[in-house]
């Protein structure tokens, strides 16, 4: 064996071996992230923690019920707002738009996708908070669907796109509209790509702070209505990371891992959910 | 290149015997599904069929043969208006189903009326069931559904092999029963015309032997236009045989006559296998 061939040798091992190490990093993070949340917030979760509301300053005790029904409105609000124009969005640039159109809706909602969310959230307050002279779920919910439109609309078009055009004119060829074609059997053969893509467009929106700091700010008690401020999981985390008192550093990794907790879950369930049902080949 | 069209003519046996040159190039309309009249076709500015004359017989099967490029295909979907889904194509020229021109119905009405099988088997992601049901669903039935798919799947010469697992995915039959699928599915809407683009491309010879078996007992319930470019097959199942070269009808004519006593050189260049 030259001493070419065993170089090569070499550098293919190693390269294999960093490929390794990288995957092994970038999963280790995780259950980093888990285990420290686990170790450091692991006391604070009870049964209170979910069902009561936050003590006064200087007891001991309490939860964040507020802030987990908080958020959990916050995203159901946020969801049905975005989630529709996404996907109508992405819908009009899959299956109607000319090529110039599609270009400039595109090119935007990748820009807007870029946009920094604390930028949105300063958007939002200037639109829905100033001139109510409060803020309100509303507003916070408006952040967050501006932040779940872009990716849910390219996601949306992609896995339109992916459709073979087969299909299409399988249905066509049968008499359908092309809406009617679109939702009964393009929709369909991509709704596993759309919906996980919803899904991890939720996740990512589900732990964004700075957008709410302006428009839902926060809540020591229960949120009177939609259009009153809420209290919800990341912010609260940040302002009990901040405050100077040890049983709310134990609170905030606690809301770090229930918020963690509740992404894994919506990933998991979305999983079990799109393992049913027909995969169209692709061709 | 449109003066070089060598037009032949209509096969006699479905038409009267012409009085002029004019109705010879269209035959009357009463012995006809369909009659294609000076049809230009054109994506963006290329030019891809020229000049095409020909009629469609009522309950009989017609091929479309050429060597690949000789726009059959494209022919074949101006029949439905399948070539209105790609953009930039332009179509000149007037096709008439029962008299009435295609280009001024309503296309999903049309296509309800004019059904298609495509090269590749191309059943959607449902159930063998919710496939066939597909187009009765959207365009209503006049029987119960469930008795329209079974007997769709008869016609298709299916039902045996799937009664048993009719709500299982499409894409667990084989290419060969996907194809038929993809026919019943189509006659389930109860087409007038069903037009076939290379149905059995795909498929190996006893499948296609089966596809082909079905075309001729088709022709009771439908008229069918088939696209192929395999020749044996053409002469197997149609009564009548039109062959095209870049863009141009050469020749058509009864299948026994296009296939024995060619009246153009290129047509029995073509079936003698010296190009294509």
């Amino acid at each position: 064996m030259s001493t070419r061939v065993r170089w090569r040798k070499v550098v293919s091992h190693l390269m294999l071996a960093l490929t390794g190490v990288c995957a092994l990093i970038s999963v280790s993070v995780l259950f980093f992230i888990l285990g420290y949340l686990a170790f450091h917030g692991g006391s604070a979760i009870h049964w209170e923690f979910f069902t009561k509301l936050p003590a006064p300053v200087g007891e001991i005790g309490g939860g964040m019920a507020n802030a987990i029904v908080g958020s959990a409105k916050l995203l159901a609000l946020a969801s049905l707002i975005g989630v529709p124009i996404g996907f109508f969005g992405g819908v009009y640039l899959a299956e109607f738009s000319g090529s110039r159109t599609a270009f400039v809706v595109r090119y935007s909602a990748d820009l807007l996708n870029g946009v920094p969310s604390i930028v949105i959230g300063i958007f939002a307050y200037t639109i829905l908070v100033l001139p109510f002279r409060h803020y309100s779920t509303l507003a916070g919910s408006f952040a967050l669907a501006l932040l779940m439109i872009p990716t849910t609309l390219r996601s949306t078009e992609e896995f339109l796109r992916s459709v073979p055009r087969s299909l299409r004119e399988g249905a066509m060829a049968l008499g359908a509209s092309r809406w009617k074609t679109i939702i009964s059997v393009v929709a369909p053969a991509a709704y596993r790509g759309i919906l996980t893509a919803i899904l991890l467009a939720l996740a990512r929106v589900a732990g964004e702070t700075a957008p709410l700091l302006f428009t839902a700010l926060g809540n020591r008690f229960w949120s009177p209505g939609w259009n009153q401020p809420t209290a919800s999981l990341p912010v609260m985390i940040y302002q009990y990371a901040l405050a100077p008192y040890e049983d709310w550093h134990e609170q905030a990794w606690a809301a770090g891992l229930v918020l963690l907790g509740l992404i894994l879950v919506v990933n998991v369930v979305a999983r079990g959910v799109l393992a049913r049902g027909v995969a169209v080949p692709r061709s | 290149m449109a003066q070089a069209f060598v037009r032949s003519p209509a096969p006699a046996n479905i038409t009267p015997p012409p009085p002029n040159a004019e109705a010879r190039e269209i035959p009357a309309v009463h012995s006809l599904r369909m009659s294609i009249s000076n049809v230009d076709f054109y994506y963006g500015s290329k030019q891809t069929l020229f000049d095409i004359s020909m009629g469609i017989a009522n309950s009989k099967v017609t091929a479309l043969i050429g060597p690949s490029g000789c726009g059959k295909s494209t022919l074949l979907r101006t029949l439905n208006r399948m070539h209105e889904t790609v953009r930039g194509a332009r179509l000149k020229g007037e096709i008439l189903l029962d008299g009435v021109n295609i280009l001024t119905q309503d296309v999903t009405v049309l296509r309800r009326r004019v059904g298609m099988v495509f090269q590749r088997p191309n059943p959607f992601p449902k159930s063998i069931y919710d496939n066939v049901a597909y187009g009765l669903r959207i365009n209503g039935s006049k029987m119960p559904i469930s008795d329209a798919v079974e007997m769709s799947l008869r016609r298709a010469a299916l039902w045996e092999e799937v009664k048993d697992h009719l709500h299982k995915s499409a894409y667990e039959l084989s290419g060969g029963q996907q194809q038929r699928l993809c026919v019943a599915r189509a006659l389930a809407v109860e087409p007038e015309v069903l037009l076939l683009d290379e149905p059995c491309s795909a498929l190996d010879p006893i499948s296609t032997a089966k596809i082909e078996e079905l075309l001729v007992q088709l022709k009771d319930l439908c008229t069918i236009v088939i696209v192929t470019h395999n020749m044996q097959q053409a002469a197997r199942v149609s009564d009548f045989t039109a062959f095209l070269l870049t863009g141009q009808l050469i020749e058509f004519s009864p299948t026994p006559k296009l296939f024995t006593t060619p009246s153009d050189p290129r047509t029995e260049a073509y079936i003698t296998g010296r190009f294509g």
